[in-house]
């Protein structure tokens, strides 16, 4: 090591002068995220569908993937063809790299004009409260999307135009399609209990603890993932909670007054425990990935599964080997309550240069024509009087479709817990694996979740 | 040492300058080497010092990335003595620096000192070997050692043949409470020590043979000859070591990103993972920066400790 000579030491000691100098200019420079002003409805349009009067590029932003994904370029196309001064430029994303990239994109110059973003607090939430995204009701009025889907898919993407309130406001974002979670069950092992479809929550139960004597998987499972147990628990909660509190909980109602911690989170999340320490669920769920439960299911292992219409693609459209569900409610015969709503929703941003294009691209994307293509690769349109004439009836598809159409009639479906907060997802997915693995008690469960609930809560105000 | 045509070209300027600046000190810096530095400063400040000064305006807010954010001043700094997520993640950091940076220099000094006594053909080879892990990339072997820590991988299965079953947690060894960090852990250590061994092995081969003559014809054994003769001979080999692992352990992100996500629960969650999951996941931009300043300041605090310590025992 060289000892350090005294011209060098001072040399340094500027240098570093300068830099923390440097530093701390631009340390004080601005508030990140500049100005921010909020979006006035734009006036209703002079006429549905695209005016011709020049060429239109409309650039679009989605996290669609596979079939689904194919559907979309086959709309796109006819979109095109039926608006031939409209050009499309898709710009497609997974999931992960929409959410980060987004918040640049739309923030630019050149936002893209529409856009495909996840409901929620930490989305949708947060570029309404920019001023990023476009009021639609006005869009929605002369097009009737309000008549076309239950109240609660439009909920979900209504937001104040301050961005504080949740579930109420303007419309921000639009789409037929749903997703609901519900219980997929194995027709042949079902019969081979001697069990039939059960219609209240005790026969599930009773159903489950059968499976289990009889050394079955009673429901399979893989938590690895962590995203599965929020549905696992939110199947059990909505049997013990109301859906308004459920769906005010979410959407942060009577003014975050409400908690987690009541008896019925409580009861919900007893039972679930419960649930797994009587080895009702895959043995080693926590290790296991959702991938492969979803194949180990599809393959015959496991009586029942509790995850969303989603894996209808993975099972099949037209599988007749198993069937669908929702949860069934506590009395006989009461309307199911399921966790789910809307997909996700399409967007203008508020920087967009044809706004009516949009809208009437929207329109398109959310048509009849539309839902009957998706409904061909396993989606599930939530949108009254959906056409199910292309679905085999027998099908695993056509039972999901129709759980889904009950729901939406009877307004039972309750949204996903983890738009609550923008952590909430991280906070209720590690503690449902605590609880599972009997790290923590039904109490921590339900406190720990409040906690995070509170924190959010009080930061709105 | 021998002096090179550099040092000597650099003396003759120094002695002609001399005669016309004698204001000048030799060896002190010319003002036109400013000149010089400028494009790699330029850069450097572009990319490393402007983000990292906006890093820090940014830490001071509390801020979601897309809306105005409003000045908390210190206060996303004080959630690090208070949030318990930020602790864990620093107490998790503490296990891993065992697995990152101890045994794989515990694990590197025993074979170095094993390998340096024996002669063994193909030592080559077994270099090689035993530094591949370091090269393939992380996440392509984060990727097979998920499947090796699977509840039916071999691991569990090679101890179910031997008798251990009642070993191997239910829920493999990745997404059980208590196995996950340790398995985690045992993934990087299996990555180090490769790296430690072949720069001690570099080290040995400096140390002269007379020294280890000498220690036996003392009549040393052959752990006296290594803490004797090897050990001292490493010192600068283990400062390196042990200041790159110990940085690298405190910035471990990739191994948890791909085989935990800081799961089960919170069980791995580590100080970089929080920067990102702030950051990109949750929209607490502000806290993340803060994380991430803390960070750093954390790893020079520790980089100029142990330099300190280091050479406060060479000089002892």
């Amino acid at each position: 090591m060289h000892a350090s000579t005294p011209t060098a030491t001072r040399a340094r000691t500027r240098t570093g002068l300068t830099l923390l100098t440097m530093l701390t200019l631009v340390s004080v420079a601005c508030t990140p995220g500049g100005e921010t002003s909020q979006v006035s409805v734009p006036p209703p349009p002079a006429s549905t569908g695209v005016p011709d009067t020049e060429p239109i590029t409309l650039t679009v932003w989605d996290q669609e993937s596979g079939q689904v994904s194919k559907v979309w370029d086959q709309l796109n196309a006819e979109f095109q063809q039926r608006y031939p001064n409209v050009m499309i430029e898709r710009v497609n994303r997974d999931f992960g790299e929409l959410k980060t990239l987004l918040r640049l994109a739309i923030q630019g110059p050149h936002p893209p004009d529409i856009v495909e973003a996840n409901q929620g607090w930490p989305d949708m939430g947060q570029l309404v409260k920019a001023g990023l995204l476009l009021p639609l009701d006005n869009y929605a009025e002369a097009y009737g999307w309000n008549e076309r889907v239950p109240e609660n898919v439009l909920a979900v993407s209504s937001w104040t135009p301050d961005g504080k309130q949740f579930g109420t406001g303007n419309l921000f974002g639009y789409t037929t399609m749903g997703e609901i979670v519900g219980v997929y069950y194995n027709e042949a092992k079902l019969a081979d209990l001697g069990l039939e479809v059960p219609t209240t929550f005790a026969d599930f139960e009773q159903a489950v603890a059968v499976a289990k004597q009889a050394d079955e998987v009673p429901i399979q499972f893989g938590n690895n993932d962590a995203f599965p147990g929020i549905h696992e628990y939110s199947s059990i909660q909505n049997e013990t909670a109301s859906v308004q509190d459920i769906t005010d909980f979410v959407f942060g109602l009577q003014g975050g007054d409400l908690s987690f911690d009541t008896p019925e989170n409580l009861q919900a999340a007893t039972t679930l425990r419960d649930w797994a320490d009587k080895g009702y669920f895959t043995p080693g769920f926590g290790g296991g990935g959702y991938d492969a439960a979803v194949a180990n299911f599809a393959h015959g292992e496991g009586v029942f599964m509790i995850t969303g219409n989603w894996i209808v693609a993975n099972l099949g459209a037209d599988n007749r080997d198993f069937g669908f569900f929702l949860m069934p409610p506590t009395t006989a015969g009461d309307p199911p309550v399921a966790t789910g709503g809307a997909g996700f929703p399409l967007s203008i941003s508020a920087g967009s240069q044809h706004p009516d294009a949009a809208a009437a691209y929207i329109d398109w994307m959310t048509s009849d024509h539309a839902s009957d293509l998706l409904i061909e690769v396993g989606q599930i349109p939530l949108h009254t009087g959906g056409t199910s004439s292309s679905i085999q009836p027998g099908t695993v598809l056509a039972d999901v479709v129709e759980a889904a159409s009950t729901a939406s009639e009877t307004n039972g479906v309750v949204p996903y817990l983890d738009w609550a907060t923008p952590t909430f997802y991280d906070t209720v997915t590690a503690a449902v694996q605590e609880l599972m693995a009997k790290r923590i008690t039904p109490e921590e469960f339900v406190a720990k979740i409040q906690e995070d609930y509170a924190d959010f809560q009080s930061s709105r105000t | 040492m021998d002096e090179t045509p550099g040092a000597l070209a650099a003396r003759a300027g120094a002695v002609g300058s001399r005669r016309t600046k004698p204001e000048r000190l030799p060896g002190e810096a010319r003002r036109i080497g400013y000149l010089y530095v400028a494009p790699a400063f330029l850069l450097y400040a572009a990319f490393n010092l402007f983000p990292l000064g906006q890093g820090i305006n940014v830490s001071f807010y509390d801020w979601d990335g897309i809306t105005t954010g409003s000045w908390v001043g210190l206060g996303n700094y004080t959630e690090f003595f208070t949030d318990p997520a930020i602790r864990s993640g620093y107490a998790h950091v503490m296990v891993l620096m065992l697995f990152y940076s101890f045994m794989p220099i515990v694990i590197g000094l025993f074979l170095a000192a094993v390998i340096s006594r024996i002669r063994i053909r193909g030592l080559t080879f077994f270099r090689m070997l035993l530094f591949l892990p370091l090269v393939i990339t992380d996440v392509a072997t984060a990727v097979a050692w998920i499947w090796m820590y699977d509840v039916d991988g071999p691991i569990s299965t090679a101890m179910r043949w031997m008798g251990l079953g009642h070993l191997v947690p239910s829920a493999g060894w990745l997404g059980d409470f208590n196995t996950a960090l340790p398995a985690v852990g045992v993934f990087g250590m299996w990555g180090q020590f490769g790296f430690c061994l072949i720069l001690f092995l570099a080290g040995v081969m400096k140390i002269p043979a007379s020294l280890y003559e000498a220690a036996r014809v003392d009549g040393a054994n052959a752990v006296r000859e290594f803490f004797a003769v090897t050990l001292p001979g490493l010192r600068y080999e283990l400062q390196v070591v042990l200041v790159l692992t110990v940085i690298g352990t405190l910035g471990t992100f990739d191994e948890i990103y791909v085989l935990t996500s800081g799961g089960p629960g919170h069980a791995t969650t580590v100080p970089a993972y929080l920067v990102w999951q702030r950051m990109f996941l949750t929209g607490q931009v502000g806290s993340a920066a803060a994380l991430g300043i803390i960070l750093m300041l954390i790893v020079f605090a520790v980089t100029y400790g142990l330099n300190r310590l280091m050479e406060r025992e060479a000089e002892a």
